[in-house]
């Protein structure tokens, strides 16, 4: 099993804690490039922005497995100057702007402290505080002497902490992903050819897995991402059906959601391994949603793919929650499963 | 002068809701009492801070007042180790999904937490695309349902936890700023009076439950019996969403009221004073009721004139409340030199026109 502790908390807390929205993704890259650098036989950053790191095994006849994980967060760009430090902002990526209101958030590369505030409760009518507050009305103040530019980034000010037998912070969707590829590509088993595509703008659009995936030309390909747990009690105490997945049940294995039928030979065999291994694992529920794994599935002559998620409550939030076990299991199942990975498993017959 | 801002900080990191304040009265305490002759404890929690006047005794006294407590939550049900809330104050509920919380759990544990508000599918058809009640929304702290069980219980505190932030230009932001602000500018008042001569006594009063019921306000009015209050609180700065003759731009001046719960003969002085200092002002209007402890003290006992001081605040309210430094201040500076200004015998100057 690889090594667990410490040095893996401290280095998703580093990743979470940076701002790298999509298309702005340097913040993540500059950790990738520090951590991977020692280990890979080969490392370029791409057109796009995305780290594309190779370690090469040591065995005969190795296959090309391409592990993807996503450097992107949602987030924010500053479109407008209102005056007096007040930004007009939209959104980039799925956010929910029902987290936005009376939230703390670092602007630009300088990270300039700012919040995003409202209208006091006091000055609206009982109909008004009912309702959402439309992005068109919500600003990034900086404070009167605050100065960004137009096109500047902006994430929510979030901290990592480690509560308990969970870690809350933002963007937990995907730098576990980035983290956990960091470590398996640390600790490669020798029998593949590990290619790492650290990726830029999941968040809109899979654009940085395709290209990715066309570089590398893998064998097979798994996408290494966070799926929502959404977990919840309902409102009538009845049973929750649809939680996607569930905390503390393991890696979420994927069947099948909006964009891939993941392919189910890598999914058996992540499955066998799980057992065989007695690593604890969930599939997450077959239905909408999807990873980098639409992307890379249907690169070049079409690439035999799978997902694998660490799940997280709270998604695109300003506060995401996950288990560390959950993470520790997603990463001994990936190396477990590298590790015992041969041509066989996706032989055409 | 001294610098406010660490001890304003301090403030606006501790939770202090309406009815458990001592948090934010035990830093206050440490804060007034080398400026001040005497601080107790009212019966109700609320802070007083005495500083003798050099008049002859029985001397004439000011109270100035301004609330500490801060709006928030307590736990109201817990199932399957999430917790249900119920507001504490005048809570906008559109801030509170994503929020970082502090649970302040029975066992003596702070547990960071997060508001969650859970996707449509799972509330009533009633809640609609609009805003959930309260009681929909959930708080997550990230342990497991039996340490909750263990460590939670009904009725425990739910506060805002993010830190404060300083903002470009002079501007603090973060949760209870309002009333923060205030005690702060009490605080500089407290401290500008520490180099000055003054004929009266000069109670320094943080007041608990304004946000719930002007309770401190009430029962220190009555306990203290001043001749003269003012009471600070914070008013509405224009800026994102606020505008309107409510609204007054943040950083340029105090606020300084009129209306029915103000004596105009307080307000008239106060006004003049500020010219004759050059600080900047601006007339706030209350048409009924200002809405602060201005309403119980002018009310209690046989009735005290009182003023009433504002700070423009923007996002009042909400966890990123922003005051500018500059204006608390400003008004601590008016405070401090309308103190020194009052003759023994100012009470009998104070006439209805």
């Amino acid at each position: 099993m690889p090594t667990f502790g410490n040095a893996q908390l401290k280095l998703l807390e580093r990743l979470c804690n940076v701002i790298a929205v999509s298309g702005d993704e340097g913040e993540v890259r500059r950790i990738v490039l520090e951590e991977v650098k020692p280990y890979a036989d080969e490392v370029k950053v791409d057109a796009l922005g995305s780290v594309l790191a190779t370690r090469l095994g040591r065995t005969k006849n190795r296959m090309r497995v391409m592990l993807d994980a996503h450097m992107d967060e949602v987030g924010f760009m500053i479109v407008a100057a209102d005056g007096d430090g007040i930004y007009c902002f939209e959104t980039v990526g799925g956010i929910n702007v029902r987290h936005l209101v009376g939230k703390q958030v670092f602007v630009g590369r300088q990270r300039m402290p700012a919040v995003i505030g409202a209208k006091p409760v006091h000055l609206m009518d009982a109909e008004e505080s009912t309702k959402k507050v439309p992005l068109e009305s919500l600003r990034i103040d900086l404070g009167p002497a605050g100065k960004a530019q137009v096109g500047d980034r902006a994430g929510f000010a979030t901290q990592f902490r480690r509560v308990g037998p969970s870690m809350m912070a933002k963007a937990i969707d995907d730098r576990i992903g980035v983290a956990t590829l960091i470590e398996l590509f640390r600790q490669a088993p020798s029998n593949i050819d590990l290619c790492a595509a650290f990726s830029v703008q999941e968040e809109i659009g899979l654009r940085g897995a395709k290209v990715a995936a066309q570089y590398f030309d893998p064998d097979l390909a798994i996408a290494v991402d966070s799926t929502p747990a959404n977990d919840l009690p309902l409102h009538d105490g009845s049973e929750n059906t649809t939680y996607n997945t569930k905390l503390g049940l393991g890696p979420a294995i994927y069947i099948a959601d909006g964009s891939t039928l993941h392919d189910p030979r890598l999914v058996r065999f992540l499955q066998a391994t799980a057992e065989a291994e007695g690593i604890p694992y969930q599939f997450r529920q077959p239905g909408g949603g999807g990873t980098d794994s639409g992307a890379i599935q249907r690169s070049l002559t079409g690439i035999p793919t799978v997902s694998v998620s660490v799940p997280h409550r709270y998604t695109h939030s300003p506060v995401s929650i996950a288990r560390v076990d959950d993470w520790k299991n997603t990463i001994n199942l990936l190396h477990a499963a590298l590790k015992h990975m041969t041509r066989e498993l996706i032989a055409v017959r | 002068m001294p610098d406010i801002l660490p001890f304003l900080k301090s403030l606006l990191s501790v939770a202090g809701l309406s009815g458990d304040e001592a948090p934010a009265a035990g830093l206050i305490a440490e804060k007034w009492r080398p400026l001040v002759d005497e601080v107790h404890l009212s019966r109700v929690g609320s802070l007083h801070g005495l500083r003798k006047g050099s008049g002859n005794s029985p001397r004439p006294s000011i109270m100035i007042a301004a609330h500490m407590d801060g709006i928030g939550m307590r736990v109201s049900k817990i199932v399957d180790g999430f917790l249900h809330i119920t507001n504490i104050g005048g809570i906008d509920l559109r801030v509170l999904p994503g929020a970082e919380m502090t649970v302040h759990a029975t066992s003596g544990k702070e547990m960071p937490a997060v508001v969650v508000l859970p996707p449509a599918r799972f509330l009533p058809e009633s809640a609609g695309d609009g805003f959930p009640g309260i009681e929909h929304l959930l708080v997550d702290t990230g342990l497991l349902p039996r340490e909750v069980a263990r460590q939670v219980r009904v009725g425990d505190l739910v506060s805002f936890a993010n830190e404060p932030l300083e903002l470009a230009g002079g501007v603090i932001s973060g949760h209870t700023v309002d009333n923060r602000a205030s005690v702060a500018a009490l605080t500089v008042c407290l401290e500008e009076l520490q180099n000055k001569m003054h004929t009266w006594d000069v109670w320094a009063v943080a007041t608990v439950q304004e946000e719930v019921s002007l309770l401190g306000a009430y029962s220190s009015a009555f306990a203290l019996r001043p001749q003269v209050a003012i009471v600070l609180d914070a008013g509405f700065a224009s800026g994102p969403g606020a505008s309107g003759w409510q609204a007054f731009p943040m950083g340029k001046g105090v606020g300084l009221c009129i209306g029915p719960n103000m004596h105009p003969f307080l307000h008239k002085k106060l006004k003049e004073l500020a010219d004759r200092l050059e600080i900047p002002w601006y007339l706030d209007i209350t048409p009924t009721d200002s809405g602060t402890d201005a309403f119980a003290v002018q009310i209690t006992a046989e009735g005290i004139p009182t003023a009433l001081m504002e700070l423009p605040i923007r996002y009042m309210h909400t966890p990123v409340e922003s005051v500018a430094v500059k204006d608390i201040e400003r008004v601590g500076h008016l405070l401090a030199e309308f103190v020194a200004s009052l003759e023994a015998d100012f009470v009998d100057t104070i006439i209805w026109e």
